[in-house]
């Protein structure tokens, strides 16, 4: 995960670690109980050194110790503006497992089909757990919105692998 | 019945549909062997065209096969009369079409209790059960509404327990969610995961990889035959945060 991220989260209000990690975890659901507890408290700490957040010790409460209350700079600021304007996504690497298939094909070391086939099952495994983790979500959660996403980038694979299959079975074929 | 061998409810060997003769001849189911085990939810997959809903009918006694067997209930369905085809359908056997098929001028309760009626069931008794079933899926408030007052996924909800009127041996489902929006997908996903653990056993046809991907088993069907099947259940990766992006 970007700093960026944690860094535009602090654009609300001026916030304690633990609170950022709380809303982390509401915006990601069962996503966010795989997150390293302590990653936040790192990031806070890197982006104080580059001088893109400021903290001051707060007053700790009868059952909590003394915490930094972070807030952006005006440095910050602006990163977290650049950082919403950027235009970026992430690249599936597809061409990775196409060359797996010609290579496979052109050498006669395996067939393409059964890597199919096994690549199939897997995305079928992965596609169980995020449709389970969306139907355990709320209707209209922020986490629900991320596993749709997840289950909608899985079914357009699987429909690739199709189009391999189809592909594949063909020449196998000769015709 | 004395002629239930095992735990399988519906059965199916050698299965086969053509249709026309000679050259034009085409064999919609080519070689079907078939075993669903009861309370197991099975899901057949496959591009438009391939069979499956073909074979759903023949499962369901909707259609006979040219050649083959299917049992249904400890009961081999494909030779049997007429009538006793019929009586088979509306008590073994719950269907749910993607377009609903619901009776426009009766309520979702009405619809609900139709088949009670036809199965010859008590007016009483029908309606309490449908009111019954209206509840588990949800839809206790809707009762009184026409199904023009609904929505897609409260309609498929609606059917849904219609198929369940007669306590069926095995529901079928042809493309349940064809018709649906996500979140009315996620609806009727829902609803088929409850309906799974309460035992009742589940086999539906579909393209869509999403609702193929929450069954116990998934056969995928290409050209009037069975292809690859696959066992989904079993430990799950904890790849979630990583398929969106997240490192550990």
């Amino acid at each position: 995960m970007r700093q960026e991220v944690v860094l535009a989260l602090l654009a609300k209000e001026p916030s304690h670690g633990y609170d950022l990690r709380a809303r982390l975890r509401e915006a990601l659901g069962p996503l966010g109980e795989d997150m390293n507890p302590g990653q936040v408290y790192v990031t806070l700490t890197r982006l104080e050194r580059s001088g893109l957040v400021e903290s001051e010790r707060s007053t700790g409460l009868a059952d909590r110790p003394d915490r930094k209350l972070y807030a952006l700079t005006a440095e910050g600021q602006q990163r977290v503006a650049g950082w919403l304007a950027e235009v970026s996504w992430p690249k599936p690497d597809l061409a990775e497992f196409h060359l797996k298939l010609v290579a496979a094909a052109a050498a006669g070391l395996a067939d393409p089909l059964t890597i199919v086939d096994t690549q199939r099952r897997e995305l079928l495994r992965r596609l169980r757990e995020a449709q389970r983790a969306a139907m355990a979500e709320p209707n209209g959660s922020d986490a629900a919105l991320l596993l749709e996403g997840i289950v909608l980038r899985l079914q357009a694979d699987l429909r690739w692998l199709e189009e391999c299959e189809r592909n594949w079975n063909r020449r196998g074929s000769g015709s | 019945m004395s002629d239930i061998a095992d735990a399988s409810v519906l059965r199916a060997s050698g299965l086969r549909k053509e249709y026309g003769k000679g050259a034009g001849m085409v064999r919609a189911v080519d070689g079907v062997d078939l075993d669903v085990a009861g309370g197991e939810t099975v899901a057949v997959m496959g591009p438009s065209g391939c069979g499956k809903s073909t074979l759903l009918h023949l499962l369901g006694g909707l259609d006979r096969p040219s050649d083959g067997e299917v049992w249904l209930a400890g009961r081999r369905i494909d030779r049997i009369g007429e009538k006793a085809l019929a009586r088979m359908r509306r008590t073994a056997v719950g269907f749910v079409f993607q377009a609903f098929h619901l009776m426009d001028e009766l309520t979702a309760v009405e619809n609900v209790e139709l088949s009670a009626l036809l199965a010859g069931r008590s007016p009483r008794t029908a309606r309490r059960r449908a009111v019954d079933l209206l509840e588990r899926v949800g839809l206790a408030d809707r009762a009184g509404f026409l199904p023009s007052a609904l929505s897609g996924g409260q309609r498929q909800r609606v059917a849904i327990a219609r198929a369940l009127s007669n306590e069926p041996t095995v529901v079928l489902a042809d493309e349940p969610t064809g018709n649906l929006d996500s979140a009315a997908t996620l609806e009727v996903l829902r609803l088929f995961e409850s309906l799974h653990e309460a035992g009742q056993t589940l086999l539906i046809v579909t393209h869509d990889s999403r609702i193929a991907a929450t069954a116990d088993r998934l056969i995928s069907m290409r050209d009037g035959a069975f292809v690859d099947e696959t066992r989904l259940t079993g430990g799950t990766s904890g790849q979630l945060g990583a398929l969106a992006g997240l490192e550990g």
